[in-house]
């Protein structure tokens, strides 16, 4: 009887081989066993949206997601969207209109952002109020992130 | 967490043979928006956890065979929110998915843990009360059939055996039930319903109301004097029936999300609001 997992995925384009714990979720793998601490613990619990990263295409909360779940799967969290160093349009947009304040929803904000902009390239402000819906800011800057929402989604789309 | 194995079988046969072998120390796995927290606080402890998604039967999620609907065990919300055939047949199902929890939680909560988890506010059983959906469960000795109303026990509480799994939800397409699914919360936004009710009525002037978070658990009721379906009805004729259908309703007089009096004021209100809808639906089929 085994409590490890061995675990492959790819992470922000590269390919992750490693063994963890069962019972470890992957915002513990993504933290912890791998070092990339953008993206969030907060409640544990899928509310807050803090934990936010986008797998396979879809937004999850990576608190309450095993690891072992995503193995095989295309994990895209924060660190990714941003490789080189150079702020992505979505990251500068966040800056720009004050967005971000202390920071610490922002991870979870702009994946969840992110998610939205893949799926629908000009959403209206309604669906942004939906996609944003799952992650909560305690300085709420909402209005600032829908806008920065908007303003990157024009950007894309021009 | 407690340590798991957790293991990832490919058919449901496989799957039904590791829940027989590991008994009540193993924990089938779908989607884990509960599950997860469960462990976390140790609220389960099992030895061995079974992740479905790797069963090849369960998907595609969501197909139509011999005039069904068939939702597999790893269908997601999200799934459900965006199936166009879901979107013109059972809107009301569609309608009850889109408010689930925010969209990280609607892309990982599937439809059949939502059910299986027994919670009396669950927002997909009204509807799928409403239009007639059957569970398929699977054991060793085979599969059976049965209807989620049978299903459905109490809190946290459904008619699974030991060694058995749900592997899909059926919805009948061969009769045109035409409904509609409201709620009520304390907020708008993420947040578990105090009221979650259905309405679906069809030509022949039946109507069916399903209601929740009022009780142990959703309540399916009907209405056959053809008087609620029929729009040209006055408001004072339906009053009466509707109230009568919810002479089942018991709130919870302890809840921090609402009161017993408000769910009892509130329920005639939003069954006359989804009947409209449902109404108004129908005549669109017709
Ligand atoms: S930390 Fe995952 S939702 Fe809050
Ligand atoms: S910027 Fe501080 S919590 Fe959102």
């Amino acid at each position: 009887m085994t409590d490890t997992f061995h675990l492959e995925f790819t992470v922000n384009g590269r390919l992750r081989v490693l063994d963890i714990a069962a019972s470890h979720t992957l915002l513990d793998v993504l933290r912890d066993d791998i070092g990339l601490t953008g993206t969030k613990e907060c409640c544990v619990v899928g509310e807050c949206g803090a934990c936010t990263v986008i797998v396979d295409g879809r937004s999850v909360n990576s608190c309450l997601m095993l690891a072992a779940e995503a193995d095989g799967a295309d994990v895209l969290t924060v660190e990714g969207l941003a490789p080189s160093g150079q702020l992505d349009a979505l990251q500068q947009a966040f800056l720009d209109t004050g967005a971000a304040q202390c920071g610490f929803c922002i991870p979870g904000q702009l994946m969840s952002a992110r998610a939205l902009l893949q799926r629908t390239p000009h959403p209206t402000p309604e669906q942004i109020n939906e996609a944003l819906a799952g992650t909560l800011c305690r300085c709420a800057g909402y209005e600032q992130s829908r806008q920065a929402v908007l303003a990157a989604a024009e950007e894309v789309g021009s | 967490m407690q340590a798991f194995r957790y293991l990832r079988p490919s058919t449901v046969e496989e799957a039904l043979a590791l829940l027989e072998e590991h008994g009540d120390k193993a924990r089938l796995l779908a989607g884990g928006t509960d599950l997860v927290i469960e462990l976390r606080n140790r609220w389960r402890t099992p030895e061995v956890v079974i992740d479905l998604k790797g069963i090849e039967e369960l998907r595609p999620s969501i197909r139509v065979e011999g005039g069904r609907l068939v939702i597999s065990a790893a269908t997601v919300m999200a799934d459900l929110e965006r199936d166009p055939v879901v979107a013109e047949r059972f809107p009301a199902l569609a309608e009850a998915a889109a408010v689930v929890g925010s969209v990280q939680i609607r892309n990982r909560a599937t439809l059949v843990g939502n059910i299986c988890n027994g919670s009396p506010a669950a927002d997909t059983t009204p509807p799928l009360l409403v239009y007639g959906a059957e569970m398929v469960i699977a054991s060793p000795k085979g599969r059976r059939r049965l209807s989620i109303d049978e299903f459905v026990l109490g809190p946290g509480k459904v008619a699974l055996g030991p060694g058995e799994m749900v592997v899909a939800i059926e919805l009948p397409m061969d009769r045109t039930i035409a409904a509609a699914y409201t709620r009520l919360t304390r907020r708008h936004g993420t947040d578990l319903a105090s009221i979650t009710l259905c309405c679906g009525v069809d030509a022949s002037g039946t109507t069916r109301v399903a209601y929740g978070s009022v009780g142990p658990r959703a309540w399916l009721v009907v209405d056959d004097t053809g008087v609620l379906a029929d729009p040209a009805a006055s408001r004072e004729a339906k009053a009466p029936v509707l109230a009568a259908l919810f002479a089942k309703a018991t709130p919870s007089k302890t809840s921090m999300r609402a009161g017993p009096e408000y769910r009892a004021a509130m329920l005639p209100v939003l069954g006359a609001r989804a009947l409209n809808t449902a109404i108004e639906r129908l005549g669109r089929t017709a």
